[in-house]
């Protein structure tokens, strides 16, 4: 394995928003910031499970509001960086971006569906020209083959991103899969690449490993993997395995285990779990914040979760898209009575 | 009869091709110029072939021909808007702007097509507008003191062009301001989504509303009424989810798919405004007819 120092990026108070409906309190999200600040972790990521600007009726509204959640973040992130995630047809430059700046965020991650890489050039092009740090993230990358994932990744470059990011939103990839796309952009992309895990099929740690091995050299994890679905990789069984492999990064062992035993307790309502849900969303390849959506809508209408996950992977959905789990249970439920 | 009103389109792409189709098609319009940049572009090759005069001239034929034209349909871009607004009005052309500009009075045929008669500029808003803004209407039509309004839009990527990607944020902040003052929300939303997947998938439009107690009865009968009055001028729209409450939202979705003039059906977004663009310029026509 390599020798390079490995970056760790901690969303736990981004993706896990999805895991609690964005029902993070104040009280959670200080006392987790506090303690990930002292875990050695490079960044800290915070927000709407969406990013900036999706507090919203279609996915869920924020407990707290955008600008007050990134000031109480940016009042006990010292050591590690701040950072955000940008979805553009959400966020938009003049309203979210620019107020996320006002606060001091030191990380811009701009994010597309995987094929759409064009619409985050106006965003990049601005957050570069503001001389504050901007990554490019692309999602649902199970959709695309990694010669379209590789051209995605290159626009990002070339409009200013200074590393890309390939996210397995749905839980869908198997290590094959991580060992190509992930190797495939490494070798040709001149920027830092990293991977976003969910562990739908349990294999959140085993992938991030693979993509380490195939030349990632950013990964996120979020503590016992609050995030959407079935979660992310738990941020304390990488750091384990990363020691046992003698990987290098910034995060110190025992401050990650006990951010992760605090993050139990935390979280205990809603850390997230494998369950038959789970497994059909990351089979059928469906955006993990859709879990919560799903589970309600399903349970109003009387249908049945996974019905409506092969009906949607059937239609393509991609995320922001969660008004037609509505749609579709309607109809489902319809064809039921 | 009178003689139908003389029109032309300034931007020869997409959507100002669709338009010339849609234009040759109509009782009370007629399309004398198309004015763009380049002789070459498959829209203007399309208009030489239909007999319709071009120029490549771009504002300068608009100016040239003035004396022959009743009104222009523009679908260059908001950046040449606000350029190009200035002219038709010197000139004295009623101009029905296509581009996010908001140079003009936002126009939305259904629904207040007879306060802009009177108006030498109306702005079309966005696809998402259009087919969102009425819903919204017709939501504020029976339920009073709306807290919050929100509506997404989910297209075919491949009917999203260039300009519509770049010009993300201004969709954004358009179709906020639209269905916000259309509502009369305290607040409002817009979201929007490009699909990639193939086959391409058909515009769809949602509105969600946070009201207090909405009249669940009264919302669905002013929904089926707006959605009747919409389909006679854009025969694509569809209702596919009736007004329903869920999780303490009013929630109602649509679907809009285009006629295929020159546009594949899919692109219902690019259909939708276009539809209205030339409901509006007919209500121009039928105006004057009576005048």
């Amino acid at each position: 394995m390599s020798t390079k120092k490995i970056i760790i990026t901690d969303p736990s108070l981004r993706d896990g928003s999805h895991a609690c409906s964005h029902q993070i309190t104040e009280e959670q999200l200080l006392a987790y910031a506090k303690s990930a600040d002292e875990t050695g972790v490079d960044y800290i990521e915070v927000g709407h499970g969406n990013g900036l600007g999706a507090s919203s009726l279609q996915l869920g509204e924020n407990l707290i509001e955008e600008k007050r959640m990134l000031q109480l973040a940016r009042s006990v992130i010292h050591k590690s960086k701040l950072s955000v995630h940008v979805m553009p047809g959400f966020a938009t430059i003049e309203r979210e971006i620019r107020q996320a700046m006002d606060i001091g965020v030191d990380l811009f991650r701009v994010a597309s569906h995987c094929t759409e890489a064009d619409i985050t050039m106006r965003h990049i092009n601005y957050i570069r020209a503001q001389g504050k740090e901007v990554w490019g993230i692309l999602m649902m990358t199970h959709l695309a083959t990694k010669e379209v994932l590789l051209e995605e990744a290159q626009k990002m470059q070339s409009y200013g991103a200074k590393a890309i990011v390939l996210m397995d939103s749905a839980g869908a990839f198997l290590p094959a899969d991580v060992e190509s796309k992930i190797g495939h952009l490494s070798q040709h992309l001149v920027v830092p690449v990293g991977f976003h895990a969910h562990n739908n099929m349990g294999l959140s740690v085993a992938n991030s490993l693979t993509a380490i091995n195939a030349g990632a050299s950013i990964v996120d994890a979020t503590a016992c993997g609050f995030g959407a679905g079935a979660g992310n990789t738990p941020i304390e069984l990488l750091a384990a395995a990363m020691f046992q492999l003698k990987l290098d990064s910034n995060l110190d062992l025992y401050k990650v285990l006990e951010t992760s035993d605090l993050a139990r307790v935390l979280f205990a309502k809603n850390l997230p779990f494998s369950n038959s849900t789970t497994v059909v969303s990351g089979i059928t390849g469906i955006f993990s914040g859709f879990a919560k959506i799903v589970e309600r809508v399903s349970k109003e209408l009387k249908v049945d979760p996974k019905d409506v996950f092969f009906e949607l992977g059937r239609r393509k959905v991609i995320g922001g898209q969660e008004d037609l789990i509505l749609e579709v249970a309607s109809e489902l439920s319809k064809k039921n009575n | 009869m009178q003689r139908k009103l003389r029109t032309a389109i300034i931007g020869t792409g997409n959507i100002g091709t669709d338009l010339l189709v849609k234009i040759t098609r109509s009782e009370y319009l007629e399309c004398v110029l198309c004015a763009g940049r380049n002789l070459n572009s498959p829209g203007m090759k399309k208009a030489s072939g239909m007999n319709i005069p071009v120029s490549p001239n771009s504002i300068d034929a608009i100016i040239q021909s003035a004396g022959d034209i009743d009104l222009v349909f523009d679908a260059t871009s908001a950046q040449d808007h606000y350029t190009n607004s200035k002219i038709f009005r010197e000139l004295g052309l009623i101009a029905i702007d296509l581009t996010p500009s908001r140079v003009g009075k936002m126009c939305i045929p259904a629904v207040n097509m007879q306060d802009c008669l009177e108006e030498d500029n109306l702005n079309m808003v966005t696809c998402g507008g259009q087919a969102s803004i009425p819903l919204a209407y017709a939501i504020a039509s029976v339920n009073k003191e709306i807290e919050y309004i929100e509506t997404i839009s989910s297209i075919a990527s491949r009917s999203a062009g260039p300009a519509t990607r770049i010009n993300l944020d201004e969709y954004l902040q358009t179709t906020e301001m639209g269905i916000k003052s259309f509502s009369n929300a305290d607040r409002s939303k817009a979201i929007l989504n490009l699909n990639p997947a193939v086959p391409c998938v058909d515009m769809q439009t949602t509105v969600l509303a946070k009201i207090a107690n909405p009249d669940l009865v009264g919302t669905k009968e002013a929904i089926l009424k707006m959605v009747a009055k919409l389909q006679t001028y854009i025969p694509g729209y569809e209702l596919i989810v009736e007004p329903m409450i869920e999780n303490g939202r009013l929630a109602v979705m649509v679907r809009v798919r285009g006629l295929g003039d020159y546009l594949p059906s899919f692109a219902g977004n690019l259909d939708i405004i276009n539809c209205a663009a030339i409901a509006a310029a007919e209500a121009f026509a039928k105006k004057r007819a009576q005048a």
